[in-house]
């Protein structure tokens, strides 16, 4: 069966390309101190040495729009060109085009829906930043076959918080179950508190820093009881109006498990949001 | 009233960058045109099929004429495609970093919790 060598999750945060591709006086002055944690956090998955990535985000009404909008999706196909022209604009993210690896793609769905998960699929799924900026930190040569799976936090009405656990939870013992060699690593992203198109965006922290600090805590120890205990789909507008992307940091807590407690913690505060970089290793720390 | 059609057009304007510099130059005239043209144009469907129903109200239609995101906001348009959208719009003017993205939200500053509801 395959093996799964880590699980990691983070924030994704656009700038980060640019900002630390930036020389002269358009580098910014956090830059430095980015890349370098950015760096630690990507030995964490080499170290690992896997062969397939499973990639969980959230598409930000690029493919998947209001007329035909799934809950949870995965990607079976065997490419995915990455990251859309408004990203391209407003981030200076280049175009990608990564490998996808169907066989994990199929045995995701079927034994996905058997858990009894409706889960949506797409053939042609041209991914976004959720996905691309975690390559760009963690994996930037883009060499690795990946199923991405697609997860709403952004067009209500959206599933309970529960059921992100609870998908985390069926993703890692699917992944096991696949009947291959390869070593498998599940990453995902979302936000901690974020405030996007209302009057708490761009300031000098996250809207919320109280609440960074609770998050770090339940995702660092694995304290899924207390997590769920204090968030629910409405708790969540209160640290900033694009907080339940926190909830595919809670789906990723599900594939780690609980009580599992993070191999790797890192935080960083920037203006407008904090950072936080998270990476488990299952099966011990590699050598 | 409908989210869902001042969501569209956000999401349709946004993604074409001829539309984005037509929004930005000739608001009203953009506006009039899309209502129009694409309001009921079913996305990733052939061209033969449409829907029959789709208008903005008054309220919708001079907010989107007149650039009007605080009045956007209030009525419930989704915040990352107004955002985004006029980021691409506006951004440009910008003198300093961040700007405009601090001038947009200082104008939603009378909105207190909870905000508009933005569900479709």
């Amino acid at each position: 069966m395959a093996t799964v060598v880590a699980v990691i999750a983070s924030t994704h945060h656009p700038f980060y390309y640019r900002a630390s591709t930036a020389t002269g006086e358009d580098r910014p002055p956090f830059a430095d101190e980015w890349t370098r944690k950015i760096l630690a956090f990507r030995e964490t998955l080499t170290r690992a040495n896997p062969d397939v990535l499973v990639m969980v985000g959230s598409d930000h009404f690029h493919q998947l729009w209001l007329d035909n909008m799934p809950q949870f999706l995965v990607g079976k196909a065997p490419f995915y060109d990455a990251n859309w022209y408004n990203e391209e604009r407003e981030f200076g993210l280049p175009r990608m085009l990564l490998t996808g690896q169907e066989d994990l793609s199929a045995h995701i769905l079927r034994a996905g829906l058997d858990a009894g998960f409706d889960l949506a699929f797409s053939n042609e799924l041209r991914i976004d930043h959720s996905i691309t900026c975690p390559i760009v930190t963690l994996r930037p040569e883009a060499d690795l076959p990946i199923v991405p799976i697609y997860t709403n936090i952004f067009a209500p009405p959206l599933p309970q918080p529960k059921r992100f656990v609870q998908l985390g939870q069926a993703i890692r013992e699917i992944v096991e179950q696949w009947p291959s060699h390869l070593r498998v690593a599940i990453i995902g992203t979302g936000h901690l508190s974020l405030e996007l198109g209302g009057p708490r965006q761009f300031g000098p922290h996250g809207p919320d820093p109280e609440f960074d600090r609770r998050a770090v805590e339940w995702i660092a120890t694995g304290d899924l009881d207390g997590c769920l205990r204090e968030v629910t789909l409405d708790s969540l507008h209160a640290p900033g109006n694009a907080t339940h992307g926190f909830m595919d940091f809670m789906l990723m807590m599900g594939v780690a498990g609980a009580g599992a407690k993070a191999d790797h913690v890192d935080t960083l505060d920037l203006f407008h949001t904090m950072e936080a970089y998270f990476t488990w290793y299952p099966n011990g720390a590699p050598a | 009233m409908s989210r869902y059609l001042l969501n569209k057009f956000l999401y349709t304007v946004d993604r074409d960058p001829e539309l984005v510099e037509r929004y930005r130059s000739e608001p009203r005239e953009l506006v009039a045109w899309w209502e129009a043209e694409r309001a009921n144009a079913v996305l990733n469907c052939h061209t033969g099929e449409a829907s029959t129903w789709l208008r903005f109200d008054e309220a919708e239609r001079e907010a989107l004429a007149t650039h009007d995101h605080v009045k956007l906001f209030e009525l419930g348009a989704h915040p990352f495609l107004t955002l985004t959208l006029f980021i691409a719009m506006f951004e440009r003017d910008n003198t300093e970093p961040l700007e405009y993205q601090k001038y947009y939200g200082a104008r939603l500053a009378h909105f207190a919790l909870p905000y508009p509801d933005i569900a479709t």
